[in-house]
């Protein structure tokens, strides 16, 4: 696997309930980002925001792979991840109201998402730089001896940041349990791949650094899946990082300013032929996993779900100006 | 290496770093040092020379030239319960990971909503006086305390430089430690068996009524010696040091500003929006009607630092200045 980069062929086998589950979950993060692009069209949410409709079966399928005692650090593109990882929608959106009951207090909002229950380690905006701090969490485990991976989503725009580079050098010169996700939609905010890299075969990157690399077709979450599987399960039996390449697309824009100048409409339609819930329900019912009633059914839970979480939100109250200082430092004096 | 009093040794300050790094990684097996050179190298300016022999690779560990990735790397570890001492060449070289100081280190918290604490200290060099020229001699720690989020501290003397780690190592948010470069052979008498220090507050290094010089790091023994001549003159300057840069202690200097009534401020860093400049407004909003003379200021020129020697020693805070500008003050009369 060293140096080459591999298409996974292998598809997760599932059963109704896995399959249903993994639809579960890309309806989740879809119908929460389009209640967001509601919301902030209502200016409810405000700020940066980022959507990750196209790209739900990358989160979705990656989280199977993790357990619970794993680390996870993701972008300012992370709603899903956050969602798929077990954090609640209502604690994700109070966050983007900017109310104290938000996961973060209303201090980070949209983009810096963190949940110390289920090891989420935010919620990074800086292209890059979330990378050297998941070489540290996977060396922090290392040393202690612990079977962890720390899993680190990011975009096809921060390989071409020094810190992709030098995290990647890094976590294999030091053999650390990094399961490295590189979320390519083919665009860094608006510069297209072949504007930004002189080899845009990203697997080879990794080949640089003797990390072992894999590509999949990131708008299927079973192929997603079994290739996270794998790259998770080589990470915790200590052979070093992995670096998955999932190929995606973003159905909306970079975020809620974007004219989207850089891309035609013919390829979003072409993209969104390949939409990664679609494609799973397809896939779903042809092997009579899942009826109409099913998926209806689905529909309406996740609806309320995600109504509620509104409705949290909305209830939710502002943190007192009077602790605007609070968190620049630990109140426990002590660690 | 036995001193003169009893129960005390001579040592230089790069022993005393040496000495206290060493004793945190013996005391918590959480604690590790990692940077560039520091270990098959001894460390760039000797200071952990030995120490990869005594405790392995694993906890002495080289790391590749990659600032942003290594304190990044140190970020992530401590977020992961592990309390990594970073060491960084120079301040110079800081600004290479200063997107992971910045960005990361001195925000999680707050980003986080108080969820993620970076219990992680840094050290690096600075300053000038060694003809490094214009990318090895510079003095950013005045930069590092413009920055809510990380402490700054700058150990000057043999005891803070033997203790001040070990109380950093104890907080529970990011410390950067700025060591001069100046002082790395600076040797003296230290307690065989040394407690940890404070790290909150400045200190009267030098007791005086007629003018405060206000100071920290390198330019410290600057001032002390200023302080010497000028005595012989027959001015009594009480000098602080500050010790840390953030947060600030104001209570030491305006208390002695009140006492004194002048201040006088002694940063190698830039004069233009440096920490001089900082403390300077701290007098004039706390104690201005104190005031007999005008706050003055002892910077480095306002140049890169140039390599030759005359020019390096015009550009940086010498003890002539310090004493010619004390004279002056003194004779204003409020």
């Amino acid at each position: 696997m060293n140096g080459e980069g591999v298409k996974a062929e292998q598809r997760a086998t599932i059963d109704r309930d896995h399959g249903q589950h993994l639809l579960r979950q890309m309806l989740r993060i879809r119908r929460l980002e389009e209640k967001s692009a509601e919301l902030y069209s209502a200016q409810r949410i405000r700020g940066f925001l980022h959507l990750y409709i196209g790209e739900e079966a990358v989160a979705v399928g990656v989280m199977e792979a993790l357990t619970p005692e794993d680390a996870v650090v993701a972008t300012y593109r992370e709603h899903g991840h956050a969602l798929a990882r077990g954090m609640s929608p209502g604690a994700i959106m109070a966050e983007m109201y900017g109310k104290q009951e938000g996961c973060c207090r209303g201090r980070g909002g949209s983009m810096h998402l963190f949940d110390d229950t289920t090891r989420f380690y935010g919620g990074n905006a800086i292209v890059g730089g979330g990378l050297p701090i998941a070489v540290g969490l996977a060396l922090a485990d290392k040393m202690r001896n612990k079977r962890q991976v720390t899993c680190c989503f990011f975009g096809d725009g921060a390989v071409a940041e020094g810190e992709f580079h030098e995290s990647m050098n890094l976590a294999a010169l030091w053999q650390l349990p990094v399961l490295f996700v590189c979320e390519n939609n083919l665009y860094a905010m608006g510069t297209a791949l072949r504007y930004c890299e002189s080899v845009t075969e990203l697997t080879r990157k990794a080949a640089g650094y003797d990390v072992a690399a894999i590509s999949v077709e990131g708008m299927d979450v079973l192929e997603v899946e079994a290739a996270a599987t794998k790259a998770a399960a080589d990470v915790r039996s200590g052979s070093g990082p992995c670096f998955l390449e999932c190929r995606t697309y973003r159905f909306r824009g970079h975020s809620m300013f974007d004219a989207e100048l850089y891309r035609t409409k013919e390829e979003v339609v072409e993209w969104k032929r390949r939409d990664p819930i679609a494609n799973l329900i397809g896939q779903l019912k042809e092997k009579a996993l899942l009826t109409e009633t099913d998926l209806e059914k689905m529909e309406r839970e996740v609806a309320l779900e995600i109504e509620e979480a509104v409705a949290f939100a909305e209830a939710c109250t502002y943190e007192p100006v009077e602790d605007l200082t609070r968190f620049v430092y630990s109140e426990r004096r002590k660690v | 290496m036995n001193g003169g009093a009893e129960n005390t040794r001579t040592i230089t300050y790069r022993e005393a770093v040496r000495e206290a790094i060493r004793e945190a990684i013996l005391k918590d097996e959480r604690v590790f040092l990692m940077g560039e050179d520091v270990g098959h190298y001894g460390g760039c300016f000797a200071v952990s020379k030995g120490l990869l022999e005594e405790f392995g690779p694993d906890r002495i560990r080289d790391t590749p030239l990659c600032e942003s990735a290594f304190v990044g790397a140190g970020i992530g570890a401590a977020l992961g319960g592990m309390r990594p001492i970073v060491e960084i060449m120079t301040v110079n070289f800081s600004l290479l990971a200063a997107d992971q100081i910045l960005n990361n280190a001195a925000t999680y918290l707050h980003m986080s909503g108080g969820l993620f604490n970076v219990p992680l200290v840094i050290r690096m060099a600075t300053g000038g006086g060694r003809q490094l020229a214009a990318q090895h001699s510079h003095s950013l720690e005045g930069w590092y305390a413009h920055i809510p989020g990380v402490k700054v501290l700058t150990p000057a003397t043999l005891e803070d430089a033997r203790g001040m780690l070990g109380t950093a190592l104890e907080d529970p948010d990011p410390v950067l430690i700025f060591e001069n470069n100046t002082l790395y052979n600076m040797e003296g008498e230290l307690p065989s068996d040394p407690g940890p220090v404070e790290i909150d507050r400045a200190k009267v290094r030098r007791q005086g009524g007629d003018l405060t010089i206000i100071t920290y790091g390198g330019s410290l023994f600057k001032a002390l010696e200023a302080a010497e001549g000028l005595a012989k003159e027959g001015i009594d300057a009480e000098v602080i040091d500050l010790r840390t840069l953030r947060p600030l202690d104001n209570e030491t200097f305006l208390a002695s500003i009140a006492k004194t009534h002048r201040g006088l401020v002694v940063d190698e860093g830039w004069r233009s929006g440096g920490i001089s400049a900082e403390i300077s407004a701290r007098i004039m909003e706390g104690v201005f009607f104190e005031l007999d003379a005008p706050v003055q200021r002892i910077c480095t020129a306002e140049v890169p630092l140039p390599y030759a020697k005359h020019l390096e020693e015009a550009a940086l805070p010498q003890v002539d200045k310090i004493m010619e500008t004390a004279r002056k003050m003194v004779q204003t009369n409020g």
